[in-house]
């Protein structure tokens, strides 16, 4: 039989990245994310893994970049300020093509903020927090289960396409305590990587960088990696359908605020109309088409978050004016009830 | 069949012990559980609260906004959670360190357990949470009592196990108590 773990969201993220083969993990501890840090401390000697709490969150990613230019699985872990301080490195490892894994529980902003949920950082993963045109994939689970699935895939995904991969949880999904069943661990731990540097004797050698000082070059580069980025729009969307087919009105959520949303749809009992939901899994490459389809028959779309209104503007891009596009959200910890949504349905005249 | 309970008291008073014994327990039991804890604050002293969903169905929010079951180990918690009583909810409160007000509705099953004081006299104040557990479990029979005890052993290990037997027999005293007090047929679950 299978075994259950009762674990949190940081705890999962941390033994499913052990399955997953990565071995090297640098840190800085911050609340809300300090579950995942603590276990690997312990857990990484334990597999012959590389443990450093580093002296600072700009140390933690560089040390990221230079395991994964030596082509090993390595990943960090913060939550938001902590984030905000990656992002220069984030977007030097976009432009050296570097696979890693980023786990953000996101906290309170802007700034300092609180140690409570939130969904605010939105905009920063998807769409780039550092600078130039580059994308990370970002992956958001809602249950400490999925917490798991996503970062024993992310691993996958990063070195598949030789890109920085988030998973973007939040405080609630951090601290949640669930049952969890892993993976079995993988045998062949680390793909084929033949870019990494790893010593070029006998053969020529390899060169990571993001450095294209000579005129045209970068520009070349450039159009290659959005050429990449276009294959990950094509093959790597993720959602989850609750009945959005034949739909009056879909709420559009993910992570912690879709929980929320199905129990607004299990509450909701009216006889006129159909209530569905989309949960975006992966935020970018983002579920466009989908909403789009969506779009066309539904009477209205609610896009539910616990921030100002951030993903909302990703929906009404993707409807493109087809049907209204309303939103709901709290901010600095407040997180929506299923009687506030009601209500905002209700408001709506359904 | 689902049960929503919050768990609160001080830190220290072992509200997050029982909370997670009560997840571990229901778990192996095979039911969906969420336990939701109160963080950023684990400091001797300060509030602790944890929000338990038990469910034989996919739990929605892991936040709960009205309760089945409050258990209260200190004024300040009454003051923070009583928005969360509704109908029929289940009020277990420690009455050694907890007074509560005259004008409770009366549409709520209140327990009034002497915690503290029956620790005390089973000689360790600090297992109040298992003399709590003890009530609780016996008045709404969720768990089988190997199955609770079978957890608490697991978790109390090196210089810890020694305080097993402590706990069990709190526990046993809380059972006793809310049997003696309030009618409560209990049936102790078969052994596994």
């Amino acid at each position: 039989m299978e075994t259950k773990h009762l674990l949190t969201g940081n705890e999962a993220a941390a033994e499913a990245a052990i399955i997953a083969g990565c071995r090297y993990y640098y840190g800085y501890p911050i609340t809300p994310q300090n579950e995942l840090i603590n276990y690997l401390a312990t857990r990484m000697p334990q597999v012959g893994g590389t443990f450093i709490q580093a002296e600072s969150e700009l140390a933690a990613i560089n040390m990221v970049y230079g395991s994964a230019a030596a082509g090993a699985r390595t990943m960090t872990s913060s939550s938001s300020p902590g984030i905000s301080l990656k992002q220069e490195c984030i977007s030097y490892m976009a432009g050296s093509e570097l696979p890693c894994l980023i786990v953000n529980m996101q906290r309170g902003g802007p700034g300092l903020g609180d140690i409570s949920t939130s969904q605010a950082d939105y905009f920063q993963a998807v769409k780039g927090g550092g600078h130039g045109d580059y994308r990370i994939i970002v992956l958001a689970p809602s249950t400490v289960q999925e917490t798991a699935d996503l970062v024993y895939d992310a691993f996958d995904i990063a070195d598949k396409y030789r890109n920085p991969v988030m998973v973007l949880g939040d405080a609630q999904i951090g601290q949640l305590m669930e049952p969890v069943v892993f993976h079995k661990e993988r045998k062949n731990n680390v793909a084929d990587k033949p870019w990494a540097l790893t010593g070029s004797k006998g053969r020529k050698k390899n060169i990571v960088k993001s450095f294209y000082p000579v005129k045209g070059e970068l520009e070349v580069f450039n159009k290659k990696l959005q050429e990449k980025y276009k294959r990950i729009e094509d093959n790597e969307v993720l959602f989850e359908d609750l009945n959005t087919n034949g739909a009056d009105v879909v709420l559009v959520a993910y992570g912690t605020t879709s929980r929320i949303c199905k129990d607004v749809i299990n509450k909701y009992e009216s006889g006129n109309h159909q209530l569905g939901m989309l949960r975006p899994i992966s935020l970018w490459p983002f579920p466009t088409k989908k909403i789009r389809e969506i779009s066309e028959s539904a009477k209205a779309i609610i896009t539910i978050e616990m921030s100002a209104g951030q993903m909302v503007e990703d929906v009404r891009l993707a409807v493109e004016g087809r049907c209204p596009v309303h939103f709901y959200g709290r901010t600095g910890g407040g997180i929506p009830t299923p009687k506030e949504i009601l209500k905002k349905i209700d408001e709506l005249g359904f | 069949m689902i049960e929503k309970v919050i768990l609160a008291g001080y830190g220290g008073q072992g509200m997050m012990l029982f909370g997670k014994l009560l997840a571990q327990s229901v778990m192996m039991n095979g039911k969906y559980v969420t336990f939701y804890p109160s963080y950023g604050t684990e400091v001797r002293g300060g509030k602790a609260f944890y929000h338990v969903i038990i469910s034989t169905d996919y739990i929605f929010s892991p936040v709960i906004d009205e309760a089945d079951t409050l258990i209260i180990m200190n004024n300040p918690s009454f003051d923070k959670f009583q928005n969360c009583i509704v109908n029929n909810t289940h009020l277990f409160y420690n009455s050694s360190l907890v007074h509560l007000p005259n004008d409770l509705p009366d549409d709520i099953n209140i327990f009034k357990i002497p915690a503290t004081e029956i620790a005390n006299d089973i000689g360790n104040l600090v297992a109040s949470n298992m003399v709590m557990m003890g009530a609780y479990n016996c008045v709404k029979n969720l768990i089988p009592r190997s199955r609770f005890l079978y957890c608490l052993r697991t978790s109390l290990t090196g210089k810890k196990a020694a305080l097993f037997e402590i706990n069990k027999l709190a526990m046993e005293r809380g059972e006793q108590y809310v049997q003696e007090n309030y009618n409560i047929n209990y049936d102790i679950g078969q052994d596994e």
